[in-house]
């Protein structure tokens, strides 16, 4: 279906830790078929990893993936990575920006493969045609991820064209929601990649590209380019140029759908102190992009802080924040201090943490501690909604682990309710923490049945809040399935080629299918959209495979009983919606 | 238009020669935008034939740096050049000629700003043609083509 043009994506870089091999392959077949991106990673899981592998195993593999379009036209930005989740045990998808799509795309391959486990801690330097092992001996240990980063700046080259991806004290201690850091502020956060990592003593990959790509039909492309540059400038990504997603705090808030003190609450009296107004107000101090970016999403905070110890000695330090981590280090954790979240953000951040569930997990541990479930016995730290000294402390023993019971949070919100009690109000589904968007029961649907699990996967809080906006009544629980499913496969076609889905409103299909053709690729719109669904359906089937099915998932109660901006969740809609889902996949 | 790039602009009866100016490195975002342009202007893909180049300060949060030719009056890397490749231009900046270029390297050292590398794959210096088709896609008025002064 394609020119040229695949022939310089389609190399696979294979890295075999325990032999210290690396080869590569030309998998013209897959990236003719499936673009690149998820479509390409997803048939690669499927070659690698068996259903029944133990995620922490040398059989786990970290698939890397880019695609077509990647470093070719504006906010082609992002990395897929695919690999078995240690948090639930199914295929797990997570994206991240940075400069590792171009990167990647520039040291000439389409996906890299990492396979095996090393027998001592390493590092590596991916370059065009060669992979270098480094002794990551001195690193390991090593327990922030920022510290590393700052590390493998000076001792790689490529300054300029690289990416550095690496894990901080919560990868090497295997925390099933550890992330990987890339550049700084960018991650692959959710799912546990982190830990991935530490199971194979990999503590980095410094990727620096040196290829150049000769473009098929320059001119169409440069028109093309040129409009489409205009459209990422345009009002479809102001939000993310503006306030940031931090914009999301004071509009969910007032609609009655920002998660407060896990989930209890859909509005924060806080809120405008942590909102995006107020930290543009108050502390936004830069603003950064990912690779072919124009609208730099990344806000930096600076905090100026003297130190307690010596007056007049101060430090000043940079925190990126956006609207997830408020959610649930501010918000969902009762925290209206600014600073205070922030400091809790740059933890997560150094650790090596997912935002999102470490804030989960530690609404649920006070709760717990509030209820009497646990106590000071268990927890070590007095945790109260607002008080985030004491969480401060609470993530270092997630990381650090001192006893029985950090080991259990650890393992993740539904593992420690299981041990522990507290089920009903543990915020999870299929094992993954949610983001924060208390919108209504088609978003949490969609939890439930999205391939990742994640508010990404078909961004439902929106279908919540157009049905709030019109007055509209809820669809059918078939209609609602129909609806999310029908935009989360769609995505699947952004996600293999792979664009930021910041950039979901100016790559409509008529565009998307116009990018493909002046690069010599032949799609139709219809084609893309049954490619999207077929993608869609690997996906989901090979999750059926490792044992998934929606009607099996216990949804937590607190859902049920708290007030959304659309009513209370009824459970007969969610359960009819979830068995139909079931059907529907089945049926193919 | 944006192809031809010889850094000189017709205006009536004089020649105005023009150079890239760094009008505010502060508000560089990182987004590699003007390197991938700078590449695509010659018809490529990629970050590593770019003439302009963008590096943060060891982290992001600190903020970048862009390195990119200021057409030097008197520029060291065409002196230093064993073979006369780096022809200089009226008012400032270079222009090199490929056939007498032999990839030796000395501009490259000769530069103190580290605004020329040389192409990995021609093994000859990429050098700023001062097209300003890198400003044309900078979201943030970081760089600008302007007249020398």
């Amino acid at each position: 279906m394609a020119g040229e043009w695949i022939n310089m994506l389609s190399k696979v870089l294979y890295i075999d830790l325990t032999k210290k091999r690396y080869w590569i392959e030309d998998r013209r077949d897959l990236f003719e078929r499936w673009l690149g991106g998820i479509g390409v990673a997803t048939q690669l899981y499927k070659e690698e990893v068996s259903r029944r592998a133990d995620p922490l195993g040398p059989e786990n593999v970290i698939i890397l993936s880019v695609g077509p379009l990647t470093g070719v036209f504006p906010m082609a930005s992002k990395t897929v990575a695919v690999f078995k989740s240690p948090l639930n045990g199914f295929f797990a998808e997570s994206h991240a920006g940075g400069r590792s799509a171009s990167a990647i795309r520039f040291a000439g391959y389409g996906a890299i493969v990492i396979r095996g486990v090393s027998e001592r801690p390493v590092y590596l330097i991916i370059e065009p045609g060669r992979v270098r092992f480094r002794d990551a001996g001195a690193l390991w240990g090593v327990r922030s991820a920022e510290t590393v980063g700052r590390i493998l700046r000076e001792v790689t080259g490529g300054a300029g064209v690289r990416s550095i991806l690496r894990i901080g004290g919560a990868g090497e201690k295997l925390v099933r929601y550890a992330m990987v850091m890339v550049e700084t502020f960018r991650h692959f956060g959710r799912m546990g990649l982190g830990a991935v990592f530490g199971s194979k003593k990999l503590k980095g990959l410094v990727i620096i590209a040196g290829r150049n790509y000769r473009i098929p039909n320059t001119r169409k492309y440069l028109e093309l380019y040129q409009k489409i540059f205009k459209l990422t400038m345009g009002p479809g990504t102001r939000k993310y140029h503006d306030l940031g997603t931090a914009e999301n705090v004071a509009a969910l808030n007032a609609i009655g759908a920002l998660p407060t003190r896990n989930f209890s609450s859909g509005r924060f009296e806080s809120a405008s102190e942590i909102s995006g107004e107020k930290l543009v107000e108050t502390v936004l101090a830069r603003r950064v992009a990912c690779s072919a970016c124009p609208v730099a999403c990344i806000h930096l905070a600076a905090i100026r802080e003297e130190y307690e110890t010596e007056p007049f000695m101060y430090k000043t330090e940079f925190i990126s924040y956006d609207y997830e981590p408020i959610y649930a280090l501010g918000s969902n954790l009762g925290i209206g201090d600014r600073i205070g979240m922030l400091k809790l953000l740059k933890a997560v951040e150094d650790w090596g943490l997912d935002a999102i569930s470490t804030g989960v997990v530690l609404a649920w541990a006070t709760e717990a501690q509030e209820k009497g479930l646990i106590t000071k016995d268990e927890t070590l730290l007095d945790l109260r909604w607002g008080d985030w000294k004491t969480y401060l402390k609470a993530i270092q023993y997630i990381v650090q682990q001192p006893n029985e019971f950090y080991k259990v949070l650890a393992l993740g919100v539904e593992e420690a309710s299981k041990r522990y009690g507290g089920a009903d109000f543990a915020l999870a589904f299929n094992k993954v923490e949610p983001a924060g968007y208390l919108t209504g029961p088609l978003y949490f649907i969609s939890l439930a049945i999205g391939s990742r699990h994640s508010h990404l996967d078909a961004g439902a809080y929106s279908l919540d809040q157009k049905l709030l906006s019109t007055g509209a009544s809820l669809p059918s629980p078939k209609e609602a399935v129909e609806r999310i499913v029908e935009e989360e496969a769609w995505r699947q076609i952004l996600s293999s080629l792979v664009i930021c889905f910041f950039a979901r409103g100016v790559y409509k299909a008529d565009l998307v299918a116009a990018t493909l053709d002046s690069l010599g690729y032949s799609y139709s719109e219809d084609e893309l959209k049954k490619l999207g669904r077929e993608i869609y359906l690997e996906k989901q089937k090979l999750k059926r495979e490792e044992g998934f099915s929606a009607k099996n998932l216990s949804i937590p109660g607190r859902l049920y009983q708290v007030d959304t901006p659309l009513g209370k969740i009824d459970r007969r809609y969610v359960e009819e919606a979830l068995a139909y889902f079931d059907q529907l996949i089945k049926e193919g | 238009m944006f192809l031809s790039g010889a850094g000189r602009v017709g205006c009536g009866e004089e020649l105005l020669v023009k150079r890239l100016a760094i009008l505010d490195a502060n508000r560089c975002v990182g987004c590699q935008l003007c390197m991938l342009a700078c590449s695509r202007r010659l018809g490529y893909a990629g970050l590593n034939k770019s003439a302009i180049h963008v590096v943060s300060h060891g982290g992001v949060e600190r903020g970048f740096t862009v390195i990119v030719c200021r057409a030097c009056s008197d520029p060291p890397c065409a002196r230093v050049c064993p073979e006369d490749a780096l022809k200089i231009r009226e008012g400032g900046g270079v222009i090199l000629i490929p056939e007498k270029c032999n990839g030796c390297g000395h501009c490259v050292e000769a530069c103190d700003l580290g605004a020329i590398k040389l192409d990995q794959e021609t093994q000859k210096p990429i050098i700023c043609v001062y097209c300003g088709y890198c400003a044309q896609f900078c979201p943030h008025g970081v760089i600008a083509l302007q007249e020398v002064e």
